[in-house]
């Protein structure tokens, strides 16, 4: 175009880049969150698993308070086995080696130096996992308490866990995720003894931090206790479609 | 402790709306980040101080606007401040596990030219 009639392509106009300096400075008001792919992703996670007719849990402990004697334990006395797992620890795939040897169908996450899980990588993992005939979905988090916290998985239930040689007043130390579980254990109680456990200090710890959640007080390792986990969680199941 | 982690994804929402909106440079960012949303100021600083270092942000400076954690009491329908870790409620002593505000993790504005 010659800019009237359209005879010919108009010459291009060469952008004349205005110097920085001179640029006036503008505010861009956004007011987004930085989780927010985070959370897209595990409200689809959690979408999906129902569809499954999966109840997800995210189970969340300080690294050694028995989170996968926990769920060894879980996954060999669930009444509808197999159970799924994804466990994430920052190296090797020993916990879910531990798992699968008691039935379960465990993919493990290798984070590398990631302190904590999120929907992505547990996406990711339970494309991998078979979940025929499956009603429970354990996700095992980096053992951690104060990053995984801000991470929503596409989890139901949020279990932490507490142990006996962890000191009663954890809970008012690292008050996030105690706060946003919906279920509290306390476990190893057959240490409790030997480690001279203040059961009703760390009771009334719990309950101030988080009156929401379900306490559990149970050893793993015997098995005592462990079914009034069990039946809480039977309780919780999701209603096949 | 994911402070890096979480200034990469502020870096690159940042740069996506720097780009869309044709401009050239990051002068300030201004974040909102909860009493409760397990960031430390400091290491979000200098999480800033690291990753800001390069390209169109070098020299930008961070502001944080820290949000107080408030709860609601269901018995007195209030909210109420909570002063330590049991968010008790002050006029009833009933504790809350409702907390309005405090988990904020948010990028507000940017200014840019």
């Amino acid at each position: 175009m010659c800019g009237q009639c359209g005879c010919e392509p108009a010459p291009i106009a060469t952008p004349v880049a205005t110097p920085v300096a001179t640029r006036p400075r503008r505010l861009l008001n956004l007011e987004q969150g930085l989780l927010i792919k985070n959370e897209e992703q595990a409200h689809r996670n959690r979408a999906h698993f129902h569809r499954h007719g999966l109840l997800a849990i995210n189970l969340l402990s300080a690294p050694g308070s028995g989170k996968t004697t926990l769920l060894e334990k879980l996954v060999a006395t669930w009444p509808s086995p197999p159970v799924g797992v994804i466990v994430g620890d920052l190296a090797t795939d020993n916990d879910a080696r531990r798992l699968k040897a008691v039935g379960a169908r465990a993919i493990q996450i290798c984070t590398g130096d990631r302190c904590h899980l999120d929907a992505s990588l547990v996406d990711r993992a339970f494309s991998q996992l078979d979940s025929q005939g499956m009603n429970l979905l354990v996700i095992e988090n980096v053992g951690n308490l104060v990053c995984p916290t801000a991470f929503d998985l596409g989890e139901d239930l949020r279990i932490a866990v507490l142990s006996v040689t962890e000191g009663e007043d954890k809970p008012l130390k690292y008050p996030a995720l105690f706060k946003t579980a919906d279920a509290v254990v306390i476990n190893k109680t057959d240490l409790a003894a030997a480690v001279a456990f203040e059961r009703d200090h760390a009771l009334a710890n719990l309950r101030a931090v988080a009156p929401q959640a379900q306490l559990f007080e149970l050893s793993a390792r015997t098995g005592d206790g462990l079914g009034a986990l069990q039946s809480w969680i039977l309780g919780q199941l999701v209603p096949r479609s | 402790m994911h402070e890096l982690a979480l200034m990469d994804a502020v870096q690159l929402l940042a740069e996506r709306e720097v780009r869309r909106q044709g401009a050239s440079r990051i002068h300030r960012l201004q974040l909102r980040i909860g009493s409760l949303a397990g960031v430390d100021p400091d290491a979000l600083q200098f999480a800033f101080d690291v990753v800001m270092a390069k390209r169109c942000s070098e020299g930008a400076t961070l502001d944080l606007e820290v949000v107080a954690t408030v709860c609601f009491c269901s018995h007195c329908r209030q909210d109420f401040a909570p002063r330590d870790v049991i968010y008790a409620c002050p006029s009833c002593g009933a504790l809350s596990a409702q907390v309005l505000q405090g988990r904020e993790l948010e990028l507000v504005a940017l200014e840019v030219s």
